[in-house]
């Protein structure tokens, strides 16, 4: 049989540590990261006889943010729920987290690529819940630290709206960035800020060369393997590649794969059985009698307002500078950048107005400088537009011409020659902007400078 | 000078008086506690160190900073709390200092204090019967005047029971109206801290230093708690409902006390007016299911692998509400039980509030019967739920109530009555119960019952 015959059903799950100052039910430090072990607990985090969740405010009011810039409907009213499991990092045999009346529903990101493809991937569910401790396994003992346990985590669950690995990969990039524009999260999955765990089954198309738009699947394969441990962007692809193509040849075989969690082994590239999943899982899920029930008002929700987002961003840089896709995308990936880039061209265009600098496009210009990496990004705004400056000017100047329009502005212009010589030192650039001006900018300004100084100086 | 039977607020009158001192209070304690502690098993933990402070006794499910707390199970026999429970935290600052914590039932299970894993507390009033429970350890230690007050916690009769049967007063709150943190959960959506005092003016003050809001505890309310204490003295009229199924299978004794003090009520200026509620049947099935669900819920997380000892420390009872709680809101039960009652709960709560309209509070007795013999309870699988009967509505609906005596029985065992009043008004329940205390002084049962140990 044919590849073709397979399309791959990925769904997501996708959790994100909220970097607020203190846990999600405790007053405890919640950045933990390089902490002594065991340092940043207290009674309710480590779920000591007695101790109760007060929720953090700021983590309910980030979830809503979020939701809201993956275009979820906000619920106006939402509850926590207990989940029961039994595992040694999970101090009080359950965690709190939201069943069945999450913050939020029904969202969707649309992934744009450079060539203006666009594509929409659905969002099922935004909840907020508490993480867990970390188990330590040296030698033939494991320890817990609990200074991650009660770490507010937002659990975002899409669609099974995914047939491409490219496609998962796209998705998570977005919703990085969308995240780190809030700021509401480092969104790191190298330090486990962010986490993925796809759930991939594969679907056997009857008839060949079916065109099937993925909101129109309707029969989901009877099982789904849930893949975890993928802890860095370079191994999503990967991950869901291997995963993917094993399914496949299980079901040429005639065989079904089993439903089941595999964890991914970043070393050998592969996934492997951790715990197969035969049965759905009963978490015993009942509302948490210790937090009262959340009510939000439609003004609430409307009062948390949306930052310009990324995708936002593109679009306004297209329409207003002119920008090419790549470089209005590649600019607005980073919210620091971007806003770098919008400083150093409102600079720029006042100085080269200033300066009657003729360059064509040149916010397209500055944007190739940023991206291109031409001029190190470390400099402050007014040393950066001064090298810009001097790159975008062109680089050959008639020497003779220059000599004699300095000979004629210098004539026209005395009260400005013995004002600076007199001690004002604004004067000169008063004289580079007539020559420049005369020149009608194609000319280097260092060059004018250098060549007005010893003139005037004499 | 004789302190035998002194209240809270006589104590307080007297050191600042500088009648007595710090050091002969305790004395006088420790000294009882040692001599009366073995007959009775009272205590858990003593803790044999004087202080400045007013000693108060404190059941052993409230967390006390460096205290023993054991909630009566040998899971937590050797569970040192790093931290202060609110209650205990606001006693000791206004002037309270623990001496030690209370028995009773393990865990809170029960209405006996037989389920403790350290042996049942003896009723004060007869050694071969039940003090109630749960907090058994607390009612006797007031009644045998170990301390001159206690703290207990009630989930569904839990302090108006022992109450009634050891012949004190016992004060269960509104829920909300005092903070659970720190105290060992067992129905977190029912749980109240509250007194077992000696007299009504006692609850009253130990219920305004406990009150109020806590941020530690998200289901406290911000309501402003009330000068409870200055209230009394407020001369008030009231009406009083009484409901026929509350009367149902109650002992004709019990019946016949509560009768009499109805007549005072009537002489002192009050109106009787026959109220129908629910039948308490209904409260029973909602607080067996929901009470399960989060006793399964709140035991999880005595693993085996925290706190030192196995769950095979786990006794028959916990592990029958932890097998029930489970299966009821395991995959596909949730909505026939769960969700059912608390449906049914809140059909128990407007039938309430539409009875609170007519009436200021609702008077029955508190138990059906009085002490009963240690041992009888293993013969009735839901033993507790049904001696709580009476109590239990009021307890699922959240709603304040209190306990006081009425009278002896021809055994010489105290019989209670309870008055359930509106949210958040113990002021009233308090007010009442302090004019019917100056009328009656309840009837010498507390000084009858304190004189049992008077040497
Ligand atoms: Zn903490």
């Amino acid at each position: 049989m044919d590849k073709k015959d397979y399309l791959p059903i990925i769904g997501l799950e996708i959790h994100i540590e909220l970097k607020t100052k203190s846990k999600m039910f405790c007053q405890c430090q919640a950045d933990f990261f390089g902490k002594e072990p065991n340092s940043q607990v207290c009674p309710v985090c480590l779920g000591l006889p007695g101790a109760l969740p007060v929720p953090n405010k700021k983590a309910v009011e980030w979830t809503i943010l979020l939701a809201k810039a993956l275009n979820c409907q906000i619920n106006h009213f939402s509850k926590f729920d207990r989940k029961h499991y039994f595992y040694p990092d999970l101090p009080k045999g359950y965690q709190i987290s939201q069943y069945d009346q999450p913050i939020a529903n029904n969202g969707f990101i649309k992934i744009y690529y450079e060539k203006g493809l666009e594509k929409k991937f659905r969002i099922r569910r935004v909840h907020l819940e508490e993480d867990t401790g970390k188990l330590i396994h040296q030698g033939e003992e494991t320890l817990i630290d609990f200074n991650r346990s009660g770490l507010p985590l937002v659990e975002i669950v899409t669609e099974p709206d995914f047939n491409k690995s490219e496609d998962v990969k796209r998705f998570l990039e977005e919703l990085q960035v969308i995240i780190r524009y809030l700021d509401v999260s480092y969104a790191d999955m190298e330090k486990g800020s962010m986490r993925l765990e796809p759930n991939i089954s594969i679907k056997k198309l009857k008839t060949q060369n079916l065109k099937l738009k993925t909101n129109e699947i309707d029969n989901l394969p009877s099982y789904k393997v849930e893949v975890k441990n993928i802890n860095s962007f370079r191994f999503v692809k990967q991950a869901i590649d291997y995963e993917v193509e094993r399914q496949i040849k299980i079901l040429e075989k005639g065989e079904m794969p089993k439903q089941e969690t595999r964890g991914y082994d970043s070393k050998k590239g592969i996934t492997y059985s951790q715990r197969s999943k035969e049965e759905a899982d009963d978490y015993r899920y009942f509302p948490e009698p210790d937090i009262p029930p959340m009510v939000f008002s439609s003004q609430e929700i409307e009062r948390t307002k949306l930052p310009e987002l990324p995708y936002q961003r593109y679009q306004r840089y297209l329409k207003n500078f002119s920008l090419r896709q790549q470089e209005a995308f590649l600019l607005t990936r980073d919210k620091k950048i971007a806003d770098f880039f919008e400083e150093v061209n409102n600079k720029f265009q006042t100085q080269s107005q200033k300066l009657s600098l003729k360059i064509d496009n040149s916010s397209q210009a500055i944007a190739n400088l940023i991206v291109n990496k031409k001029i190190s990004l470390n400099l402050d705004v007014n040393q950066f537009v001064n090298k810009a400056i001097t790159l975008l000017l062109p680089k050959k100047t008639d020497k003779e011409l220059l000599k004699k329009v300095i000979n004629k502005i210098l004539t026209e212009n005395k009260k400005a020659v013995s004002d600076y010589q007199n001690g004002k030192k604004n004067a000169l650039m008063f004289l580079v902007g007539q020559v420049m001006r005369e020149l009608k900018g194609k000319v280097e300004v260092k060059e004018v400078i250098e060549e007005l100084n010893i003139r005037v100086r004499s | 000078m004789n302190l035998l039977g002194k209240t809270v607020l006589e104590i307080k009158s007297l050191i600042e008086k500088k009648k007595i001192s710090y050091n002969e209070l305790w004395e006088f304690f420790l000294k009882r506690i040692k001599k009366y502690n073995p007959r009775l098993n009272v205590f858990l933990t003593i803790v044999d160190k004087k202080t400045n402070k007013i000693p108060i006794a404190v059941k052993d499910n409230f967390c006390t900073k460096d205290i023993r707390t054991t909630a009566a199970s040998l899971v937590l026999d050797n569970f040192i709390p790093p931290y202060e429970s609110t209650v205990t935290k606001r006693l000791i600052d206004n002037g309270f200092s623990v001496i030690g914590k209370t028995n009773m039932d393990a865990w809170a299970h029960g209405s006996s204090t037989e389920t403790s894993d350290y042996r049942p507390t003896k009723n004060p009033w007869d050694l071969e019967r039940s003090p109630g429970g749960s907090s058994g350890g607390s009612a006797a230690a007031v009644i045998s005047y170990l301390a001159p007050a206690a703290i207990g916690s009630e989930t569904a009769g839990s302090i108006r029971g022992p109450a009634s049967w050891c012949g004190v007063i016992g004060l269960k709150p509104t829920y909300g109206r005092v903070s659970r943190y720190g105290l060992i959960a067992m129905g977190s959506s029912l749980d109240c801290p509250g007194p077992l005092t000696l007299s009504v003016k006692d609850a009253a003050y130990i219920l305004e230093l406990i009150a109020g809001k806590d941020f530690f505890d998200a289901t406290s309310s911000l309501k402003e708690k009330e000068k409870y204490s200055d209230f009394l003295n407020k001369k008030k009229s009231y009406i009083l409902g009484i409901a026929d199924d509350y009367f149902e299978g109650v002992d004709k004794e019990t019946e016949k006390k509560v009768n009499e003090a109805i007549e005072i009520f009537k002489k002192m200026g009050h109106r009787i007016k026959k109220i129908k509620l629910l039948s308490p049947k209904y409260a029973i099935s909602v607080y067996t299911i929901l009470q399960r669900v989060e006793v399964s819920s709140n035991l999880a997380r005595y693993d085996g692998i925290k706190y030192g000892n196995s769950r095979q420390n786990f006794k028959e009872e916990a592990k029958k509400r932890m097998m029930l709680g489970a299966y009821t809101i395991s995959f596909g039960c949730f909505d026939a039980y769960y969700k059912k009652a608390q449906q049914v709960r809140t059909l128990i709560i407007q039938d309430f509030n539409e009875k609170f309209k007519e009436v200021d509070m609702i008077l029955s007795p508190t138990m059906p019967i009085t002490a009963l013999k240690l041992g009888e309870f293993k013969k009735y699988p839901f033993f507790g739920e049904k001696m709580d009967v009476l109590a239990e509505p009021a307890a699922v609906a959240g709603l304040p109530a209190i306990s006081f005596p009425v009278g002896l029985d021809k055994n010489n065992l105290p019989i209670g009555l309870q008055l359930v009043g509106r949210y958040f008004e113990e002021k009233e329940i308090l007010n009442l119960s302090y004019q019917f205390e100056k009328e009656t002084e309840f009837f010498g049962v507390i000084k009858k019952g304190i004189e049992r140990y008077s040497d």
